[in-house]
């Protein structure tokens, strides 16, 4: 028995989502009295992991695995379950992982619960806390099969050290023949990522125009954020699609959400709700985003945010 | 091409979400249903095929009788024919098992659909059924072409976008970028009129098994009152989000 993690890489580097997803499954696997296996594929430094409570690292080296194919990783996590008798699959909520774990849960006749955000509630029967309809509740599910498979949420559980003394083994699974294949891959380099942030910089509609960006990526610069925008921002072509947040964009998990010129409608919110300390700055005293906010400026934004960041260009020299 | 379209009835985006009987099953008085915002990307570009390469579009939801209007919706925007199969499905997995069936039986060799509902947030209907039809798979799908039997896809990945190169036949799980918002179409009167004659087929289930079930519902926390900073003193905000909120 043991409970299997996903490791993520980019390059050969583990991302954080990794770090969070192996803290997490040690916590499962303590609470089922097992142990850990990460399978991390071309991972650079496996041993990393060790650190976030990883007794095992199945260590992938394949240049045919170089660039992901989720017909074929999720063929590899299924030999890897096999050969570590895995009862718990444990996936992170990047691109990737969203992108493989509804085909592993098939290939393993396990039952998904996506979106999960809390260690099982109870092991027997087995249930966890999902987010459901975009963060406006959550569900309680029971997983009723042998074997499960968790979508881990992103900043749901935290990155928790938990040393311990892990070994790597070498795995070399077979790599099945597929007709889908990768041409070419677009990486807009040197700019955080929103699934990546722990601070995401948001613009509305108040800021009027495209052209009124620049103050939104010098506060995104200075606070090492990913800027973000709502639905209408990118739908008037003002910023890329990537970057629109909300119910029917990208969810927003981070420690700190700034919405600037957002009205705070209900689609919006219910997409950047499970950010932990939400900010708005906002000449609407009565947006609804007042609601929604821990910390709120009633002001221009064309005054507020350059003394944001002159403030925080202080601050910053004072802290370093 | 015969294409299959997967729509999901789900609540309009507005819907304040309750929950009832103790807090074990939602609360759909008073709630609007609509065809789930990310289906209706995958259902735009399916009549794009339909009108420019000649596809049919069968549009098929599992559900309940209530979810015929949502059906007949799709067919008011343009799909030829649908089908429910008719049961109210307790999971992911069991969705995917009924399309998968509609799926065989109907050798279609596109299915498009949603990458996610905006009810339950699976995110996991598209890659199960192409798990289990054994079909190519491609999640968040923000362009598709296909000449013959070779699609071109992109999708969007952490950071920017992969594009693609498989054979049909095919899943697509899309999102906005599939289509453009202003692509989206809204049913006139001659596709509503058209919609009540065009066949809607009923299927029986195939099986009430399911890997998953709710144990209950929650909601959020309710949260504490909004800290108001003045315009006068910005340095505040700076300071609370550093001692107070840690943050930064
Ligand atoms: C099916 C559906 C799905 C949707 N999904 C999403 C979604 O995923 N994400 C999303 O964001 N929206 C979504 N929406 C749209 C949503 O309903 C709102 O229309 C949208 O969020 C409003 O965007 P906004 O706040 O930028 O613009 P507005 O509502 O126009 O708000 C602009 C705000 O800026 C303020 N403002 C103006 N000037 C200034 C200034 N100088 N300084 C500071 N503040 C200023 C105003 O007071 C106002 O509050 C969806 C809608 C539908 C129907």
């Amino acid at each position: 028995m043991s409970v299997l993690i996903l490791a993520e890489t980019l390059e050969g580097k583990f991302k954080k989502s990794t770090f969070e997803a192996t803290s997490y499954g040690k916590k499962v696997a303590e609470l089922l009295g097992t142990t850990t296996v990460v399978l991390a594929i071309n991972a650079t430094n496996p041993s990393e992991l060790y650190t976030y409570g990883a007794e095992k690292v199945l260590n992938v080296s394949n240049e045919n695995l170089k660039t992901f194919n989720a017909k074929v990783y999720a063929n590899i996590i299924q030999q890897a379950v096999e050969k570590e008798n895995a009862q718990i699959v444990i996936i992170d909520a990047s691109a990737n992982g969203l992108y493989v774990a509804p085909m592993v849960a098939v290939n393993i006749n396990a039952g998904y619960a996506s979106n999960v955000v809390a260690i099982p509630s109870s092991t027997t029967p087995f249930v966890v806390k999902r987010k459901a309809f975009s963060s406006k509740g959550f569900n309680n599910t029971e997983i009723n099969t042998d074997v499960k498979v968790i979508g881990l949420s992103k900043n749901s559980f935290g990155i928790i050290e938990n040393e311990v003394a892990g070994t790597t083994e070498d795995f070399s699974p077979s790599v099945i023949e597929t007709t889908i294949v990768s041409e070419k891959i677009e990486q807009t380099t040197g700019t955080v990522t929103i699934a990546d942030a722990d601070i995401v910089v948001s613009g509305g509609r108040g800021l009027k125009g495209p052209e009124n960006w620049g103050m939104v990526e010098e506060l995104a610069q200075i606070l090492g954020a990913a800027t973000a925008c709502s639905k209408p921002v990118s739908d008037l072509g003002w910023r890329p699609h990537s970057e629109h947040v909300g119910q029917t964009g990208k969810p927003v998990a981070s420690n700190l959400y700034i919405a600037i010129g957002i009205s705070g409608a209900i689609q919006h919110l219910a997409g950047i709700n499970s950010s932990k300390v939400k900010v708005v700055i906002n000449t609407d005293a009565e947006a609804p985003f007042f609601k929604a906010a821990d910390y709120g400026i009633v002001g221009d934004a064309f005054e507020v945010v350059p003394k944001l960041i002159e403030k925080l260009k202080e601050f910053k020299t004072n802290n370093i | 091409m015969k294409i299959l379209v997967c729509i999901s009835h789900v609540p309009d985006t507005t819907s304040k979400i309750n929950f009832k009987e103790n807090d074990t099953k939602f609360d759909n008085n008073g709630v609007q249903f609509v065809i789930n915002p990310y289906d209706e990307f995958a259902l735009t570009r399916a009549m794009w095929f339909k009108e420019k390469q000649g596809a049919t579009i069968t549009a098929v939801t599992v559900g309940n009788t209530s979810t015929e209007p949502t059906l007949r919706k799709a067919l008011a925007i343009g799909a030829d024919d649908a089908i429910r199969v008719n049961t109210e499905a307790i999971d992911g997995l069991q969705v995917a098992k009924e399309l998968a069936e509609v799926v065989k039986n109907g050798s279609y060799n596109l299915v498009l659909a949603g990458k996610e509902s905006i009810d339950y947030n699976g995110g996991m209907v598209p890659g199960m059924l192409a798990a289990l039809v054994d079909y190519n798979f491609v999640n968040a799908c923000i362009g598709l072409e296909i000449e013959g039997e070779k699609a071109t896809i992109s999708r969007e990945i952490d950071g920017g976008k992969e594009i693609l190169s498989a054979n049909l036949p095919l899943v697509i799980a899309g999102q906005k970028g599939l289509v453009e918002e202003k692509d989206l179409r809204i049913p006139n009167m001659r596709g509503i009129m058209m919609a009540r004659k065009k066949p809607l087929s009923i299927l029986e289930p195939i099986s009430t098994k399911t890997a998953t079930t709710t144990a209950s519902f929650e909601k959020p926390a309710t949260k504490s009152a909004c800290k108001i900073v003045s315009t006068e003193n910005i340095g505040e905000l700076v300071d609370l989000l550093h001692n107070e909120a840690k943050v930064i």
